[in-house]
């Protein structure tokens, strides 16, 4: 910590040169977008005397970029089942809800999450899910993602470290391989090729494929920040575990993935924003996520004119959840590792 | 009851080409304490480690409480039970509390319950004097209270026997103190003791028997009184001339 030491007139200067050059970099863009800029609920027509942002297209289009093409009268169905999939994530982000009934939550929310977005059942009318569209497909891609590709990853690691030839050389030889492509490329293939290996009949929709291939590859980047952290843990802990008689499996849970995870908080966390954006590769397998939308909101040819809105609009949107997750990253830093005498 | 706590007979060890221990023939009576010492790589860490499998033996055969250690994986957990072990770096598992460490193998190996386990782990760490830190976390004690912590952590196990490997030499000086006397408390208490340590204070109050290892051999055995009065061997000698200054 540094203490409050007179402030010398140099570093004043460099203080306000700093802050005088951001101010002068920013305003432009604060009078684009707030001063200069048209507000409200208004034609397009509106827009047509300003240089400034026109936000009017955000109250047209807001609805279409954040649901997509889902029936306008059940979008309260997207809604609450983003919610859902959403409030069960950020609970299980706090780790004083880390228990049982956790794990209950991670298998209703989907299943409640799929039952509400593709209906059917329960009174509710069937949605296929080529209408399901914008931040509910952002949110369901990346939860499920991150959800399911955690804990493959940990397995991964485990085995990569393991003493078994075979297994490690499985893990291995998997990430590699993962690791080795791009992820449009895991999408191709799992959109375009995958059909044609399976048996005729087999019809897996293109959301599944795309899930999984998001899944699959993001298993294989975890695997390596969590081998990181294990190999941070000391040969000590594990003669410990040893000599107390606690067996292989229990070691691993208990005493050296608890260590091994808090020492990777901030590149596991990393990973789960690169996640959160990567989502919007799947637009290329011609799923409608958030940066779908809102190019489907821009072909109106009367709205055309305001990209850089739409694309400010979902840049905020991503960048709210992006700087959520880098919030939680230090306040989990700072429960398991300063609050506990070690840094 | 046996008689004997410890048996090793011809034992050899290797890592790789060195050969650490050379036809090491040993035995620990119960209730018995006994000092190892000798020059570093002498061997005597690697000993008692093979005594609970921490390290396998190429040759020889190790009755520890009547079982022998082998590749038989039941036999390694019974006897891992019944012996304790206090390390160097006392190797406390950082991310839980001190009473969480001492609780975690009561209910995964013994399979208590957590009420019980605290009450079992409260009552030895009012022994090693250390009751009051039992909610705080390894890193924010000293290295003399996290070693007192290990011992209470092994004595959870309820073991026959306990197995120091070099307990105080990673402590400061001033702390060195604090783990002896609860050392010496405990061997008070008759349970079979291995100390390896350079502690010779400790080893002529405490020890029954004391022993000196060079090059991966017992090149003397002796009761303290003789060992540290009328040594035989010269390297020996030499080596408390270092030791005693």
């Amino acid at each position: 910590m540094r203490s409050k030491t007179k402030v010398s007139a140099g570093n004043r200067l460099i203080t306000v040169l700093v802050f005088g050059v951001v101010a002068l970099a920013l305003y432009p863009l604060f009078r684009w977008a707030v001063i200069d800029a048209v507000w409200g609920n208004l034609g397009p027509e509106a827009c047509k005397e300003t240089f400034g942002a026109c936000w009017p297209v955000i109250s047209e289009k807001g609805s279409l970029i954040i649901f997509g093409r889902y029936p306008a009268a059940e979008l309260w169905r997207p809604a609450l089942a983003s919610a859902l999939l959403l409030g069960t994530a950020i609970v299980t982000a706090m780790p004083r809800f880390w228990n049982k009934a956790l794990l209950l939550a991670w298998i209703a929310a989907p299943l409640l999450f799929l039952t509400l977005m593709g209906g059917g059942i329960l009174g509710l009318s069937s949605v296929p899910s080529s209408q399901w569209g914008g931040l509910p497909i952002t949110i369901m891609l990346s939860v499920f993602g991150i959800g399911c590709a955690f804990p493959l990853g940990i397995l991964l690691a485990c085995g990569r470290l393991s003493s078994k030839p075979v297994i490690r050389w499985v893990a291995t030889s998997y990430i590699e391989a993962v690791r080795g492509v791009p992820l449009i490329t895991v999408l191709f293939m799992a959109t375009f090729i995958l059909p044609l290996l399976l048996p005729s009949g087999w019809n897996i929709s293109a959301m599944v494929r795309a899930q999984v291939a998001i899944i699959l590859f993001t298993a294989a980047y975890l695997a390596e920040v969590v081998r990181a952290g294990m190999q941070t843990v000391p040969k000590g802990q594990f003669e410990a575990c040893e000599a107390l008689g606690i067996s292989r499996f229990e070691t691993y849970v208990k005493v050296v993935l608890p260590q091994a995870l808090s020492m990777v908080i901030a590149p596991t966390i990393n990973t789960f924003v690169t996640v959160l954006k990567d989502t919007s590769l799947v637009a290329i397998v011609s799923i409608s996520e958030l940066l779908m939308t809102a190019r489907q909101a821009l072909a109106d040819p009367v709205w055309r004119t305001h990209f850089i809105e739409v694309y400010v609009f979902i840049a905020v949107i991503y960048f709210v959840f992006c700087f959520a997750m880098g919030k939680w990253s230090k306040s989990l830093e700072r429960a398991y590792i300063f609050s506990k005498g070690r840094e | 009851m046996l008689e004997t706590a410890i048996t090793l007979q011809n034992v050899d060890k290797f890592y790789s080409d060195f050969h650490v221990l050379k036809d090491v023939n040993l035995t620990v009576r119960n209730g018995e304490k006994l000092v190892v010492c000798g020059p570093s790589g002498s061997g005597k860490s690697t000993m008692i480690r093979c005594v609970n499998h921490l390290e396998s033996h190429q040759a020889g055969s190790i009755h520890v409480l009547g079982v022998e250690l082998n590749d038989d994986v039941r036999n390694i957990a019974q006897i891992r039970k019944s012996v304790g072990m206090v390390f160097q770096q006392f190797n406390l598992f950082p991310h839980l509390t001190v009473l969480e460490n001492c609780t975690l193998a009561q209910t995964l190996v013994s399979r208590r319950s957590q009420d019980e386990a605290e009450s079992v782990a409260m009552e030895l760490l009012t022994r090693v004097r250390i009751a009051d830190q039992a909610r705080k976390y390894p890193g924010q004690l000293s290295g003399g209270q996290q070693q007192r912590v290990a011992i209470a952590r092994s004595l959870s196990m309820r073991p026959k026997i306990m197995l120091f490997d070099e307990p105080t030499s990673a402590l400061d000086p001033e702390m060195v103190k604090e783990v002896l006397d609860v050392m010496g408390e405990l061997a008070s208490d008759g349970i079979t003791m291995v100390c390896v340590t350079h502690e010779m204070a400790f080893a002529r109050s405490v020890a029954d028997r004391v022993i000196f290892m060079d090059h991966g051999r017992i090149v003397e055995e002796n009761t303290p009184a003789e060992f540290f009065d009328n040594p035989a061997e010269p390297r020996l000698r030499d080596f408390l001339a270092q030791v005693l200054h």
